[in-house]
């Protein structure tokens, strides 16, 4: 055991000496009270480290000690429906047995160990086995839990029980001694194993129209949604989780607000996700709101992320949602301005956009070790100071990312919802998607779609040209593409997340609008050019019915 | 308790000290010289060095005989029911009398266990139309006030203090804490007080713009130390203002400076986010809990720039906000709410049905719906003039002029209750015709807007 001293404190950041033989990333009780934190940087017989908890009341010369390994998290039954801190504590216990505020050097399991599961074996006697192979299966909710093997151990089954076990008994025996039991313990900062990634091939359907037809994300891809406050990313956030035909979400909000983390749990115990099970069934939350400590916010998207790889490694396709990336780059940023280190653009540290990089990199369809298909879907929002999208989070987060939603503060001060700007958006999955839509909702999805994007960026280019000479001067079939761009974004772009109906659009109705539009828009040229003009085509009632079609 | 004589610098507003052994990070030390004492707190420590921040400023002192003494514990204020009606220093310290503490509380405070929060949903009336109807605040908020120098921010924040209320009509425990704010403007919130013989519901705290700008990084802190006492252990419902938010962080970026710490954004911090939330984030509601922290920070914007980072930080981590306007102001509107720039985020669960009235959604969103199209006339009439307008365009200018000077406009001293609010809304909506009015359900229109 490596046992050192505080030499020097400030802020989040402890030096200690006499540390020779720790370890980079290794985790370390710091002082008297044990509080927590992990070894950021080593010089000579020195270790700088970030402590998760606040560091007031500390000493010089307080003990340091290693724990000797990196920070990891639990993993097994008991996850679902659960409400973490970025370390792993989990906040509801903490609320019964400690009361309402968060104390320092709260030392509680993520897991609970006493809670009995019904383990319901697939492994036979003699079978080989090895890292990820499931052995069987426990209920949680309406999610099939599956029990596999950690990585590294291999063998025969030798014995499998059934029946109902805490998460430190050992279900299976093999050959070699080995027992397997239903807890494991994952390395936050390491990607887990899996055979190898696959393409991605199927959208992730949310409901949401102008995501799904305009700017659709694979499952297992990743996302960057900027947007200033005000600009409705929670809303959006909270339709997409509440709405996507994901199998687990994971919910990441880190240096939020608490009143909204507040409102997300509510949401979750209340909401029903399209196949009707609780909301909260499919989900794990992860949170650490802006007040709590700045280290254990640098660390929550990895705890998320983690998780997230655990279910797909179970073939399940998970969604990562984390709220905000801006908070982590900051929490970087604070602690490297401690650590005295040269800043890069706006004070953060260089390696900010090669740390998003990696961590995107663990999105992504693979094939698992145990031979099933699975996929963690990656969503970042980022909240850009002064909503300027060219500062470097923004821009270290979109060269990770394939999709860009940009949310706009102007569409949302005019209440356009969601406030996603068609101009900047993009995604870069729409060819590996299309094979999927032709097939699964109409052949001509691609026409369609692209047609529609036509009259959006002949609108722009015509507002320009409006904001000159006015609308007045226009010929009758500009005035038109006009008119039917304004159909666009107000009757298919713009959705009502509170709306019963409005909030959710299937796909094959989504394509009825658009081709729907799409026809008019052609139908309508045509008749401008044998002499009728906008208002007689767009008549009141033509309008009534093309604003009426999204409610029924 | 040893006392050290081994400064070896004086910078600004810290100090820097060696020789030192087994004191706390974050610990009070006393400071004396020449007689006059301080107080200030560990910032760092670094082997046997210690910089220290000195609440009072530095002026006067010297490194051969300042004194320092530690003692042992972290900044904390006494806290004790008395406190109502008094006033304190930005530290917390009575200006008058004393007050015997029932408990000393440490000034950062504990997070709140985000899952132990009740989610905040019950209306405050605050009397000012333009609030209640458009930005509602609830119990459990925090909504800021986006202000400029010179526009009446501080006459707002004392109408909403003074009169802010539950529908139920009970009252609210106000703690001020003034931040480097003119002697005048603490004078006028006082005698406001006074005058409606409120003052036994008030608790002041008061770092005035003569007083050390760094003494106002405590000042938050103490206030709501004493604001969290009587909300959780008293069960009171404690309304806490606290105004400039700008003058807080710019002594935060003094310190910082001073430290010669890596500037971020205009040479605030890069933990200016990190330390509004251990303020901002005070307030609230919690399960089982009967009381409640509503807060309304006032912070006036450099330039009016709302992408400065005072209010950019402020508003990301605030559930909305209410700006003021400086057109308005000139037109002589009162309170000159900017409602297009303005937003309660927690407005939707807190009104309608059984809370306030079951059309104040309906009427609210119909009014901003209004107000985005009069933007886009008015935006194209200094292009085109008033000629090319339809009578609709021209319904609309008329209906926004009236809602500005009868709606908005109200005097400092009225109290305009929610349904005279609704009723004024509902009488200048008959200004525009029907078939604009998309938000309406139509047997509201029906029951308000015709009394059938």
């Amino acid at each position: 055991m490596i046992k050192g001293r505080i030499e020097r404190v400030t802020g989040p950041v402890v030096v200690a000496e006499g540390m020779l033989g720790a370890r980079m990333w290794d985790v370390v009780e710091i002082g008297k009270g044990k509080l927590l934190g992990e070894i950021i940087k080593l010089v000579g017989e020195r270790a700088f480290i970030e402590v998760y908890e606040d560091t007031n009341g500390l000493e010089i010369k307080e003990p340091v000690v290693s724990l000797g390994k990196p920070f990891t998290v639990e993993l097994g039954p008991g996850l679902m429906g659960s409400i973490y801190d970025g370390l792993g504590r989990p906040l509801e216990r903490i609320k019964k047995e400690l009361g309402s505020f968060i104390r320092k050097g709260i030392r509680l399991t993520t897991l609970d160990r006493k809670r009995k599961w019904k383990f319901e074996p697939k492994v036979r006697k003699g079978e080989e086995v090895s890292g990820g192979s499931v052995l069987g299966s426990v209920r949680e909710g309406s999610i099939v839990h599956k029990i596999m093997v950690p990585d590294g151990t291999e063998g025969k089954v030798k014995s499998v029980r059934k029946g109902e076990f805490s998460i430190e008994e050992s279900v299976c025996e093999l050959n070699n001694g080995k027992r397997v039991k239903m807890l494991q313990e994952w390395e936050v900062r390491r990607t887990r194993p899996y055979r190898s990634k696959v393409g991605l091939s199927e959208p992730l359907i949310t409901g949401q129209r102008v995501i799904d037809s305009l700017f659709p994300v694979g499952k297992g891809g990743n996302v960057c949604v900027p947007g200033g406050f005000g600009s409705g990313k929670t809303v959006l956030e909270s339709a997409i989780t509440k709405n996507c035909d994901s199998d687990i979400n994971i919910v990441c909000r880190t240096g939020e607000r608490g009143n909204e983390v507040t409102d997300i749990i509510n949401e979750l115990n209340e909401s029903k996700d399209r196949k009707g099970r609780p909301l909260m069934e499919k989900s794990i939350l992860i949170v650490n709101t802006s007040n709590m400590p700045v280290v254990a916010r640098e660390t929550s998207i990895y705890t998320a992320i983690t998780i997230g790889e655990y279910f797909r490694d179970q073939g399940y396709n998970s969604i990562v949602l984390i709220d905000s990336t801006s908070r982590w780059a900051e929490a970087l940023r604070e602690v490297s301005g401690r650590l005295e280190e040269l800043p890069g653009e706006e004070g953060y540290p260089v390696y900010m956009e090669s740390y998003v990089g990696e961590y995107h990199e663990r999105s992504g369809r693979v094939e698992n070790m145990n031979g099933s298909f699975g996929s963690l879907t990656l969503i970042s929002s980022v909240s850009p100071p002064g909503a300027d999208f060219s500062e470097p989070v923004t821009q270290a987060v979109l060269r990770a990312t394939k999709v860009f939603w940009g949310l706009d503060q102007k569409l949302a001060w005019r209440r356009h919802f969601p406030a996603m700007n068609w101009l900047i958006s993009y995604s870069r999955h729409l060819d590996d998607m299309l094979p999927w839509f032709k097939k699964n909702v109409s052949k001509d999805w691609d026409v369609v779609t692209k047609n529609l994007r036509a009259i959006l960026q002949k609108e722009a280019e015509l507002e320009r040209v409006v904001r000159v000479v006015g609308i007045g001067v226009l010929p009758e079939k500009e005035k038109f593409i006009l008119e039917i761009a304004r159909i666009v974004r107000e009757d298919f772009l713009q959705q009502d997340a509170f709306h019963t109906e409005d909030s959710y659009t299937p796909l094959d109705k989504q394509y009825a609008l658009m081709r729907d539009v799409v026809k008019l828009y052609e139908k309508g040229l045509k008749e401008i050019e044998s002499g009728k003009t906008t208002d007689q085509i767009l008549t009141k009632s033509v309008k009534e019915r093309m604003a009426r079609v999204k409610y029924d | 308790m040893i006392e050290y004589q081994t400064l070896t610098q004086v910078t600004g507003p810290l100090i820097f000290l060696e020789g030192i052994k087994n004191v706390g990070y974050g610990e009070i030390v006393e400071i004396e010289t020449d007689g006059e004492r301080r107080r200030g707190q560990i910032l760092e420590l670094n082997r046997d060095k210690a910089i220290i921040e000195v609440f009072e400023g530095t002026r006067g002192m010297d490194v051969k005989k300042t004194k320092v003494r530690f003692t042992g514990k972290t900044m904390s204020l006494g806290v004790s029911k008395d406190m109502v009606g008094s006033v304190f220093s930005g530290l917390g310290e009575p200006l008058k009398g004393r007050i015997v503490a029932e408990e000393e509380l440490d000034i950062q405070g504990k997070p709140i266990n985000p899952s132990a929060r009740e989610y905040p949903k019950e209306f405050i009336e605050t009397g000012i139309s333009s609030i209640d109807l458009m930005n509602s605040l609830v119990r459990g908020q925090k909504l800021p006030i986006f202000s400029g120098v010179g526009l009446p921010h501080t006459e707002l924040i004392t109408q909403i203090a003074k009169q802010a209320r539950l529908l139920t009509g009970e009252d609210f425990l106000i703690v001020f804490a003034g931040m480097g704010i003119g002697y005048d403007e603490a004078r006028y919130f006082r005698e406001e007080f006074e005058k409606t013989g409120a003052l036994e519901r008030i608790v002041l705290f008061l770092n005035t713009a003569t007083d050390p700008a760094i003494e106002r990084l405590a000042t938050p802190r103490v206030a709501l130390t004493a604001a969290e006492h009587f909300a959780w252990n008293l069960d009171y419902h404690v309304l806490v203002v606290l105004t400039d938010m700008t003058s807080y962080c710019n002594s935060l970026r003094e310190v910082s400076s001073a430290k010669e710490e890596i500037p971020s954004r205009r040479g605030y911090p890069s933990y200016l986010y990190t330390d509004l939330a251990t303020i901002y984030e005070r307030s609230g509601r919690i399960t089982g809990k009967k009381g409640s922290i509503t807060m309304v920070p006032v912070l006036t914007m450099p330039e009016d720039d709302i992408t400065h980072p005072i209010p950019d930080l402020t508003g990301y981590i605030t559930e909305g906000q209410v700006l003021l306007s400086r057109d308005l102001f000139r037109k002589g509107v009162y309170p000159p709410v900017d409602l297009l720039s303005s937003l309660s985020r927690l407005m939707s669960k807190g009104v309608g049905r059984g809370l306030t009235r079951d059309d104040h959604k309906s009427m609210s969103n119909q009014c901003y719906a209004n107000l985005a199209e009069v933007e886009k006339l008015r935006a194209l009439i200094s292009i085109i003039g008033e000629e090319g307008l339809t009578e609709t365009d021209k319904r609309y200018l008329e209906w926004a002029n009236r809602f500005e000077r009868e709606f908005i406009n109200q005097d400092e001293n009225e109290r305009r209750g929610i349904k005279q609010s609704l009723e004024k809304a509902w009488e200048l909506l008959s200004i525009i015709p029907e078939e604009r009015l998309k938000r309406i359900e139509k047997d509201l229109m029906k029951r308000y807007m015709r009394g059938e």
